[in-house]
């Protein structure tokens, strides 16, 4: 019967070619427009670690004096940590991994010839990084607990620098020089990168940024290495160095594996904090001490801006307009074939069998709406991928959501045929048949 | 026209006419609110800097190995550049406007102030106020003799022994205004952090690096501090407009000759730096021309679309008036006019649903209030889009000869 069906829609959609095209010009650009959007959102809050993001957490204290004022639009300065807070947790060692971190840029001075100096951006962090995060190594592999300590010359790069410095990814023991300084390079891991770098300081591009190389942070300590993020102060001290307990510029991360550990940490945080109240150094309340899940993290810093949200409400509205003109099509379509449903149904056809029918011919417009917003979202994802936006390079449709643009569209425009397939079962075919 | 007849026949369409109505209420409703933040955006983009922006242009140098001497090496690199053909004028400058990354202090009018009064920019420079051609509104611009090298300064700083030291400064009229209002600033101190600062100029404007909020936008001071040589500083250059191209190159290779172990990082025009600077918006704002010209196309398409139905609907209706003695004309204006009808309810509804919308975006957005002169541009754009839209049925049933009334089906 359905496969009659759709003969029988296909003919009437083809009766009216221009009418039929309207409509699935309208389903096209309304379901194009909202799943290009959607595709954007959809990479934006997508988890960046999947398979490691739910043991991973990141420990938050609040050093910050009591008259301390957030400045409106400037970052949050508890936010990061304070070096003497970060080593305390770093020492404590209360979670199966933990790294402290923070980000820099270097100067790279290859020792090739031809080769120019160049600017990398990396991360100064702790042995733990690598394992935790699960890093990916090419040849060699991170530093120790002891480098750390030791403040140990050591370096990590990424197989597309350690090419480019020294023409092959194996190149672990060689000196690299960056900034003023040489450094042994003991591991080269691949071209990781996780989307949004989730663990740097949010300084507004971390869906673009990667980081190059990776220095043990105790190093950067010791050399006072220029930091890339934010570094808020408010002590007396305006010079404040990286070790100052009055200047927070050090993200932390830790793995959590089990839920009792997770509490048993977060407890943990909030006795630190009760005792550093008790030695005078905090003044507010141990209770600010939080412990964000990685997607919990990346929903308080909320990295989608307010324009690609606004985007995606318009395009909604958008396919809602488009979604109410096809209702109002289908509706004088339906309605002006009375007669021939009111023949069908004299002839022995119920009115489910014309509900169906017409719910067939709604699906058909859908399908052939979906497969044009397909193309229309390729179309938008293409013009987004051109923006100079640091998220602009993720713009791409995976499977699920290209099924998703699919499944949107039939279902939208079957929602469309409903009323008006609920109104043509409903013609009285006596009336009808009369006026014929 | 007699609206009687009219008004019968949409009461026998009760749900497509409703659903037409929805559909340019909601389009009338999306239209308003996208106009008006195009305008927003618009606006923004017009954000005046006070500098003379077609005449400058902006190079920043990275050094491969630190210079021991960053003052000096400054000093070196601005007379090679006074050197190259066509420069006008030259200065250092830490942050440039609508640069982006910024430079920041906060001002306080009592030492002993909790919190600060605002935050204002900071250039740092001697010869800036005179490369940006800055209108001078009052006082005088920063004196040679006052600019002292950055490490001068802040040792004085530390230990406390101001008296070396030149605490001038020249502030944008925004600022004063803001601190002092309706008075002369002139002689006024501001505290920047400890130290007291006396006010001896006033500019007209400066904008600053990061002028996101057009309330503090404004707040710029200029400080007499030499920064001398590194990777955030950059120099601009003033010459003619015509030259820039010309200059930028010449200065490049003139720097590149005098030390060829730098990078350089940036080589720009100033219109370079301030449409970097509004990219975002103005991608945004052909975004929403965009939306508004695919939703009226929509919308005209399905207002097409339905009257064509009613008209073929009503062939022998309308042969049968036409039989009767109505004109071509009268047919003609019987759909107008239900399109009228139609499209003036739709936008009554939808200036209801534009008000809703914009205090949505005004709570989760911060978008300012819909200034009430948006409401008629999505009345206006709405009747205009129906009545083009129905004309080409209207036609056609104007079109109808009056035989077909005769025939039966």
């Amino acid at each position: 019967m359905v496969g009659y069906y759709i003969h029988m829609a296909a003919r009437s959609l083809r009766r009216n070619p221009v009418l039929t095209g309207l409509m699935v010009l309208a389903i096209g650009l309304g379901i194009g427009a909202s799943m290009t959007m959607v595709t954007v959102l959809h990479v934006m809050t997508d988890d960046p670690l999947p398979g490691r993001s739910a043991q991973l957490y990141t420990p938050h204290i609040d050093p910050l004096p009591l008259d301390y004022k957030q400045d409106g639009g400037g970052p949050d300065a508890s936010d990061n940590l304070t070096w003497p807070d970060a080593m305390a947790l770093l020492t404590a060692r209360r979670a199966t991994r933990q790294a402290a971190m923070a980000g820099g840029n270097l100067l790279l001075r290859p020792d090739r010839a031809g080769v120019r100096p160049f600017y990398v951006a990396g991360r100064y962090t702790s042995a733990d990084f690598f394992t935790m995060f699960g890093v990916p190594f090419v040849h060699g592999g991170g530093w120790s607990a002891a480098d750390d300590a030791a403040g140990a010359q050591v370096v990590v790069l990424t197989e597309t620098v350690a090419r480019k410095l020294f023409g092959t990814a194996d190149a672990v023991g060689r000196t690299v020089r960056l900034g003023e300084h040489d450094y042994r390079l003991v591991g080269v891991t691949t071209d990781w990168a996780p989307k949004p770098l989730f663990y740097a300081d949010n300084v507004g591009n971390q869906y673009s940024d990667a980081d190059q190389f990776f220095l043990p942070f105790s190093v950067a300590v010791n050399q006072d290495l220029q930091v890339s993020g934010n570094q808020s102060g408010w002590g007396k001290d305006e010079s404040a160095s990286k070790r100052s307990d009055t200047t927070t510029w050090l993200q932390f991360w830790v793995q959590l594996d089990t839920p009792a550990q997770v509490a048993a940490y977060r407890q943990y945080l909030v006795d630190y904090s009760a005792q550093q109240k008790g030695l005078g150094r905090f003044q507010r309340p141990p209770a600010n001490a939080k412990l964000y899940s990685l997607m919990g993290w990346l929903a308080h810093e909320n990295l989608v801006p307010t324009d690609v949200r606004l985007q995606l409400w318009l395009a909604l509205g958008f396919l809602f307009v488009c979604m109410v003109n096809i209702v109002a099509l289908l509706l004088a379509k339906f309605l002006r074939r009375s007669g021939e449903i009111s023949v069908r149904r004299a002839l022995g056809a119920r009115r489910r069998d014309i509900f169906v029918q017409f719910g067939v011919e709604s699906a058909l417009i859908g399908v052939a709406g979906g497969a044009l917003g397909l193309a229309v979202a390729q179309l938008g994802l293409w013009s987004i991928r051109q923006r100079p936006d640091d998220y602009a390079r993720l713009a791409q449709m995976d499977a699920s959501m290209l099924l998703g643009t699919l499944m949107l569209a039939v279902l939208a425009s079957m929602l469309a045929g409903l009323l008006p397939a609920w109104r043509a079962c409903r013609v009285p075919p006596a009336l009808q048949l009369k006026a014929m | 026209m007699e609206l009687r007849p009219i008004l019968s026949t949409l009461r026998r369409h009760k749900t497509t006419a409703w659903l037409l109505i929805l559909e340019i209420a909601l389009t009338c409703a999306i239209v308003c609110n996208a106009v008006f933040m195009i305008n927003h955006r618009l606006q923004h983009m017009e954000m005046p800097t006070g500098i003379d922006e077609h005449a400058l242009v902006q190079i920043q140098l990275a050094e491969v190995t630190p210079s021991p001497d960053i003052y000096a090496r400054a000093r070196e690199d601005l007379a090679v550049i006074r050197q190259v053909p066509g420069v006008l004028d030259v200065a250092l400058v830490n942050q440039l406007p609508l640069g982006g990354s910024s430079s920041n202090a906060s001002i306080k009018l009592d030492p002993e102030q909790r919190q600060p009064t605002l935050s204002a920019g900071t250039y740092f420079g001697g010869n800036l106020a005179q490369t940006m051609g800055l209108r001078l509104l009052a006082g005088r611009h920063l004196q040679p003799d006052e600019v002292l090298d950055a490490d001068v300064v802040l040792k004085a700083l530390a230990t406390g022994d101001t008296k070396v030291i030149a605490p001038v400064t020249v502030i944008t009229q925004a600022m004063a205004q803001r601190l002092w209002p309706g008075a002369d600033a002139l002689g006024k101190t501001i505290y920047v952090g400890p130290v007291g600062v006396r006010v001896v100029g006033v500019v007209a404007d400066l904008a600053r690096a990061n002028a996101y909020d057009d309330a503090t936008a404004h707040y710029s001071m200029i400080l007499p501090m030499f920064m001398g040589a590194g990777k955030d500083q950059s120099y601009l250059i003033r010459t003619r407009p015509q030259d820039r191209q010309a200059v930028l190159k010449a200065a490049v290779a003139a720097l590149k000759k005098a030390d060829p172990r730098r990078v350089v990082t940036e080589q720009r025009t100033y219109d370079e730096v301030r449409d970097k600077f509004f990219e975002n918006d103005r991608s945004m704002a052909g975004i929403l021309v965009g939306a508004i010209a695919a939703l009226l196309i929509v919308t005209a398409l399905g207002i097409v679309g339905l009257a064509s139905f009613w008209v073929a609907q009503r062939r022998r209706t309308i042969g049968v008036r036409r039989a009767l003695g109505a004109t071509r004309r009268n047919i003609l204006n019987y759909f107008q006019t239900e399109n009228l009808l139609l499209a003036t309810i739709g936008i009554v509804l939808g200036m209801v649903l534009a008000y809703a919308i914009n205090l949505f975006l005004m709570l989760h957005y911060e978008l300012p209030r819909l200034p009430a002169i948006y409401f008629p541009v999505g009345a206006i754009a709405l009747w205009l889009i129906g009545q083009l839209a129905v004309l080409g049925p209207a036609l056609r049933a104007a079109a109808v000869p009056p035989v077909v009334a005769t025939r039966s089906v």
